[in-house]
């Protein structure tokens, strides 16, 4: 490892390290624009000049390989001129409306000019005009106020993989642009607006809503799909203002879909900020004690055998879990937290994403079944695109055909393939079993189907038949799209014995076998098949469980309460309370603990704390938060043909595909500008 | 004088039969095998011996440049690719070599390709040289068919591709990592460096650039000896060199010379002399567009090498000479070549990309004196600012003649400066009067 | 440039000829395998010999043809100077004013186009015979002035040969491409100082020195 020297102070770094990171791992901080960490190299600011020496002119360090006994000083001053001389250089052309710039405050170009520029301008033309680019509803450009960085479009060509932005022309008439008028069509489009260091590409929809300074900051975790990506939400009074990614190297990077980016406005839409129960065919506003004597009403004397429950993708822990106490409480066994009927039930292994999201940078051979991960964890899908992007992966899918911006073998749609795969009969097979870390993801385009348990099965055999499960690998994944559905499994919320699952409760419903639902938060599921039951919709959003309801009892969305969540992997993480809930609306659990009192059947928690240590004795994983431990494997699946019915994406308008993205305007223009009109108010399931 | 027995050139003037028949009578491809049969060492050394520096404008000697190659071919291929990219203002000695002599360019890109292991070589011809591709096309085309490259070329064993590829108008790609990104399809945007072509090149292999006038002189070299050649000009700036004399001389031309002839007597003796005697000349661009000028006192007896021109913080760069009289507006002379390093940035890192605009726009203001002297001091701070700090050296060469001309020319600058002061007031006068009639109409 | 993206001119569609599908193969074939897009600037100049300049649609049918985005193929082609990106005149005239053909004249050259043409630099003649152009440095400084129409240098110029130059084209005749001073190349007009020695004595096969 070579050892070097910066402003006098020893440092040893792999070989291949850069001046730049070298000088960072000792905690010197060096100006850049250009250079990210999680882009490649560019190397075209050059505000991160540094005296190297033996060297005759200031060397760019974010693109000179450290070398053993190389002599490096950041704080001469050459270095002090050049980079006042780079800051000079982008500052000439660039307009002085800090003032009006949704920048303003966290603008990179703000920042080091007070700490390395100067305090005057020398350049007495002109300054040059840009027209700016229409990039679609998402990101809104003052092109004027392109320092020509790159960041974007390395963004979009390499993380994203849709090469639709690029430089145009040459010298200072370079344009960052997609030279022909084009909406960015990348599901991660959003992450150029945080990578821009100037306010050339600000958001959209936050343009001149806010000043940074502002904002209250609230770290939280994103639950619009099932991947829980690291967020940042930001409030001002009680409005959520803007949803930045955080930085989470195992989960997202610093990366964040544009659904759950911009899906905040609907966060003040459509929201149920009282209770209602319906009298006369209408919902009628109500007090929560009207609400709750409606439903103790309906429910005097009826037997457990007669309700049912279940959970939707939105559900928090904390809530499904007093949702189960509740009804188990109540006799019933007709509870589900699958609401899209996925056939998930067996050891941790068997529903989870065993390998971890960083898993797949491990990985040298993947298969796909039943899953578009661009549509369904656009996240997860840019970190099998850098994987692939290092070389060395091989990419198959059974499934839809899809681009999922790398290089795949699409070996069809026929669920037949996998008995293949799994008999060893097929190609790929040999592929998986050659490969030193063979990965598999499913997902619900497999398991919601009928079928779903023998496909699951096959899946297992595939995983088990070529190495993929071992004590120190488990390729085995499944790719969840509710941020709900693991911690759902984990607690159980699946039928008890005579129970009906989601498919059986709403046959039931149908027959009127059973006549009273307790929909937390589903909204997925057929409201047309409830028949003549009762139907509680507790939840934030008017949506198709709020309209089909009986009473609604009006809950706190995932930025309004203290909650738990477990995305994909299995990972539990936290939500943090940022805003208030609207109105009248409380945090979940809170509303089932309320009405199992109202009830006479007190659930035994009266804080959150208890609640916790509950969910921590139905399953030991939520004793603790953030961590990932190998999961129990077992039999799992089931024996069978799988029908030939064609495996399908659950997804197929990635901008609707829960309550509170059907609710945001701003998804409905994204529908409308990416998806089709058609497709506005449709959302996941059809 | 050199003899016409030691020009390397001998159809610089396209008098004489171009294709294969005349260069063979010109003695191109004689013993071609026997060289090649010599082997690599003796050939690398041979030019390392011989002093040539490399004609496009560095002087990076050509044969250390060729030993920097791998000395094994690993799983990626060698390239030689040849710099045709011709585009510094004031050259055109390229276009004279490839379109008058283009047997010696195609053989020299078989020796150098032989001697660094490189199967393919690659001729990288500026796009509006369309008449010269053609007629390097035709020259290969004839080597092909007469077995002087391809499969076992020169009956040698060694099997050698050599493809013309057109340009599309960016003196950038005249920089060798420029032209590699052209190559392969991209802009022409310099890469970083390191790594150097020599490791990841073209395709990301190991790749050495050449321009036409080094690789074309290597079979003379080859076949003379390099003692011949080191034995012309001066030590370190041995052999002879194409100069292309231009502007305000009586008959512009381009000519073969030694290296190290006195300037006055290269411009007397070939180019006629200066338009209106000597003493009417005002100053010398010696070496192409990116090199200081040079006012009369140092053309009087600077001699044209590297080192000579180096030391008179000019530069031999390209041997393209631009000749300036005493009627030449200087000042607007600069501010030509500014506006071309404007035009010609590529864009890519901020000093450059804005900064040569910047000097041109100062410069344009310099012309007429509309300028403050304190701004002579800040144009000269930024080129400063510029110089040295970017990607490849466009920057450096946007900000040379800007410098040389402060250097030389800086009273000028001063007088128009003062004269546009003396005369400013009637002048705005004159122009609010114009305004106001402008707008009533 | 990017102006030129979306305007009325464009044509709907781009195919190569059959005898440039043959060219645009060959042009391919000089690349290794995998490096296709090698040859996008050789193909970006046939589709512009093809239809005059490069439409929007020929960029879209060239990024198809390579595997490439069409990003990238905007972006190579807004970058170099030879690519018309909207329709110009049959004859293009491309005037050098780089500093060696500026000592020489070119702003008269420059002045004599305008007017024989009636268009300022940067314009095209109504009838869309004409497009004036000021261009970088050619190369061929020594036989300055110098204007590009086409496939040809016109060198040497002066006032009067521009003239003829142009009143031959507009007749549509060429005239006579190269020096319009009788030069044969670069050598000194009138009294060559150089290469006097006939070719037998010049040789410069070994062992000369």
């Amino acid at each position: 490892m070579p050892k070097l020297t910066i402003d006098g102070r020893e440092v040893e770094v792999e070989a291949g390290t850069s001046i730049l990171q070298a000088a960072e791992v000792l905690g010197i901080e060096i100006p850049r624009f250009c250079y990210h960490e999680r882009l490649a190299i560019a190397g075209n600011c050059r505000m991160c000049m540094v005296e190297v020496a033996n060297s005759p002119k200031p060397v760019a360090s974010c693109a000179m390989p450290v070398s053993d006994g190389m002599v490096v000083r950041t704080n001469t001053p050459v270095v002090a001129k050049a980079r006042r001389g780079a800051l000079e250089f982008l500052l000439i052309n660039h307009p002085l409306d800090c003032p009006i710039c949704d920048q303003g405050g966290e603008c990179d170009l703000q920042d080091e000019t007070m700490a390395y520029g100067q305090d005057r301008g020398r350049f007495a033309e002109n300054k040059r005009a840009v027209k700016d680019k229409d990039f679609g509803p998402l990101v809104k450009t003052t092109m004027t106020r392109c320092i020509h960085c790159t960041r974007c479009i390395r963004f979009i060509t390499d993380v994203a993989g849709v090469p639709e932005l690029g430089a145009t022309g040459r010298g200072e008439n370079m344009e960052v642009g997609t030279y022909v008028q084009k909406a960015l069509s990348s599901e991660l489009s959003g992450n150029i607006i945080d990578l821009c260091p100037v306010g050339a590409l600000t958001s959209k929809p936050y343009a001149f809503t806010a000043r940074s300074w502002e904002l209250k900051k609230t770290e939280s975790v994103d639950v619009l799909d099932a991947v829980g990506a690291a967020i940042r939400i930001d409030t001002r009074g009680n409005q959520v203002m803007r949803i930045l990614p955080r930085t989470n190297d195992d989960v997202n990077e610093e990366w964040l879909s544009d659904k759950s980016r911009f899906s905040y406005d609907a966060l003040l839409r459509q929201r149920l900020d009282r209770p209602y129960v319906r009298r006369d065919g209408k919902l009628v506003e109500a007090s929560w004690a009207e609400a709750f004597a409606a439903i103790v009403k309906r429910l005097k004397g009826v037997s457990g055998q007669s309700i049912a429950a279940i959970a939707g993708d939105l559900a928090d822990a904390e809530a499904m879990v007093a949702l189960k106490d509740l009804f188990e409480t109540l006799g019933s066994p007709h509870i589900d937290g699958r609401q899209d009927g996925a056939k998930l039930v067996g050891p941790r292994g068997s529903y989870i994403f065993n390998s971890g999201i960083a898993g797949i940078d491990a990985a040298d051979a993947l298969l796909l079944i039943g899953t578009n991960p661009r549509k369904e964890a656009a996240v997860l899908n840019a970190r099998i695109r850098k994987r692939w992007l290092r070389g060395g992966l091989t990419v198959a899918a059974v499934g839809p055909k899809a681009d999922l911006t790398y290089r795949h073998e699409d070996l069809g749609d026929d669920p037949a393939i996998l008995a293949a795969i799994a008999d060893g009969s097929h190609p790929f097979s040999a592929t998986l079993a050659a490969a030193k870390r063979p990965m598999l993801i499913i997902g619900q385009g497999a398991l919601a189907r009928p079928d779903g348990a023998i496909l699951l099965g096959l899946a297992r055999k595939i995983a088990e038949a070529t190495g993929m499960v071992s004590p120190e690998w488990n390729g085995f994944n499944v790719l969840h799209g509710a941020a709900s559905r693991v911690a759902a499994l984990d607690l159980g919320l699946v039928p008890g014995p005579s129970g009906h699952d989601v498919e059986g409760i709403l046959a039931a419903a149908e027959s009127g076998e059973i006549g009273f639902v307790y929909l937390l938060g589903a909204d997925e599921i057929d409201m047309a098949r409830l028949g003549k039951a009762f139907v509680v919709y507790q939840g934030h959003h008017g949506d198709a469980g709020a309209h089909r309801a009986d009473v609604i009892l009006p809950g706190a969305a995932y930025t309004e309460k203290n909650a738990t969540y477990v995305n994909t992997e299995g990972r539990v993480q936290r939500t943090r309370l940022a805003v208030f809930p609207p109105g009248e609306a409380k945090e979940d659990w809170k509303i089932l603990r309320a009405l199992s009192e109202a009830l006479g059947q007190k659930l035994p928690y009266d804080n959150i704390g208890e609640v916790r240590a509950r969910m921590a004795v139905a399953n030991p994983v939520f004793g603790g938060t953030d961590v990932l431990e190998p999961a129990p494997w077992g039999p799992f699946g089931a024996e069978g043909t799988p029908s030939s019915e064609p495996l399908v994406s659950p997804i197929d308008n990635f901008y609707m595909t829960d309550a509170i993205s059907r609710a945001s305007k701003t998804m409905a223009v994204c529908t409308a500008t990416f998806v089709g009109c058609a497709h506005e108010r449709t959302g996941t399931h059809g | 004088m050199l003899h016409d027995k030691d020009r390397v050139f001998t159809n610089l003037y396209g008098q004489k039969d171009w294709r294969l028949a005349g260069a063979r009578s010109r003695g191109d491809w004689d013993g071609t095998k026997d060289i090649l049969d010599k082997g690599r060492d003796w050939i690398i050394d041979e030019m390392k011996t011989s002093g040539l520096r490399g004609r496009g404008g560095a002087g990076f000697p050509t044969g250390l440049k060729w030993s920097f190659m791998p000395k094994e071919v690993g799983a990626r291929p060698h390239y030689l690719v040849v710099n045709a990219d011709e585009g510094e203002p004031g050259t055109c000695k390229d276009r004279d070599i490839i379109r008058h002599d283009p047997h010696k360019l195609v053989e020299g890109c078989l020796l150098a390709s032989f001697a660094m292991r490189a199967h393919t070589c690659y001729i990288y011809i500026r796009g509006e040289f369309i008449r010269e591709a053609a007629h390097l096309q035709t020259a290969i085309d004839e080597a092909y068919a007469a077995g002087l490259i391809g499969k076992n070329a020169c009956g040698s064993g060694w099997d050698f591709d050599l493809f013309l590829y057109r340009g599309a108008g960016a003196y950038i790609c005249g920089e060798e990592t420029a032209l590699i990104q052209s190559l392969e399809g991209r802009k022409g945007q310099p890469r970083l460096k390191p790594p150097f072509p020599a490791g990841v090149g073209l395709y990301g292999c190991p790749t050495t650039v050449n321009n036409v006038e080094s690789i074309a002189f290597a079979p003379t070299i080859l076949r003379r000896g390099a003692a011949w050649f080191a034995g012309l000009g001066r030590p370190k700036n041995s052999g002879t060199k194409v100069f292309c004399i231009s502007g305000h001389v009586e008959r512009p031309c381009n000519v073969e010379e030694e290296m190290g002839i006195p300037l006055r007597e290269l411009i007397e003796k070939h180019a006629g002399g200066v338009r209106g005697g000597w003493d009417n000349l005002l100053a010398i661009i010696p070496g192409g567009a990116s090199v200081p000028v040079l006012p009369k006192s140092i053309c009087d007896s600077v001699l044209m090498d590297f080192d000579s021109l180096r030391d008179v913080r000019s530069g031999l760069g390209t041997a393209a000479v631009m000749v300036m009289d005493k009627s030449t507006d200087i000042v607007r002379a600069i501010t030509r070549l500014s506006k071309f390093y404007k035009h010609e940035s590529c864009g890519q890192c901020s000093p450059c990309r804005e900064g040569t605009g910047w000097l041109w726009r100062v410069m344009e203001r310099m012309c007429t004196g509309h300028a403050t002297s304190q701004e002579i001091d800040t144009l000269e701070e930024v080129t400063r600012q510029i110089e040295g700090h970017t990607i490849c050296a466009l920057g450096d060469a946007a900000a040379w003649p800007i410098q040389g001309l402060i250097r030389s020319f800086r009273p000028e600058m001063e007088r128009r400066i003062a004269e546009a002061r003396a005369s400013a007031r009637p002048a705005l006068i004159n122009e609010s009067v114009g305004e106001a009639d402008g707008a009533a109409a | 440039m990017s102006s030129s993206a979306e305007q009325s001119y464009q044509p709907a569609s781009f195919t190569f000829t059959d005898e440039n599908l043959i060219k645009a193969k060959a042009f391919i074939a000089k690349h290794p395998d995998g490096r296709q897009r090698s040859a996008v600037i050789p193909l970006l100049d046939l589709a512009q010999r093809q239809e005059g300049w490069v439409s929007l649609a020929a960029m879209d049918y060239l990024a198809g043809m390579l595997g490439m985005a069409p990003i990238e193929v905007y972006e190579v082609a807004t970058f170099y100077s030879m690519f018309q990106l909207r329709p110009v005149g049959r004859y293009h005239l491309q005037v050098c004013t780089n500093l060696p053909c500026m000592l020489r004249g070119s702003a008269d050259i420059v002045e004599t186009c305008e007017k024989e043409l009636g268009v300022s630099l940067g314009e095209t003649t109504p009838d869309g015979l004409f497009t004036l152009s000021e261009v970088e440095c050619l190369g061929a400084c020594v036989n300055a002035p110098v204007i590009w129409i086409g496939d040809e240098y016109y060198e040497d110029l002066d006032v009067e040969s521009v003239k003829t130059v142009i009143r031959a084209l507009k007749r549509g005749e060429t005239p006579k491409p190269g020096s319009q001073k009788g030069r044969s190349g670069a050598e000194p007009l009138g009294g060559q100082t150089t290469l006097l020695t006939p070719p037998a004595e010049q040789q410069n096969r070994e062992g000369g020195a």
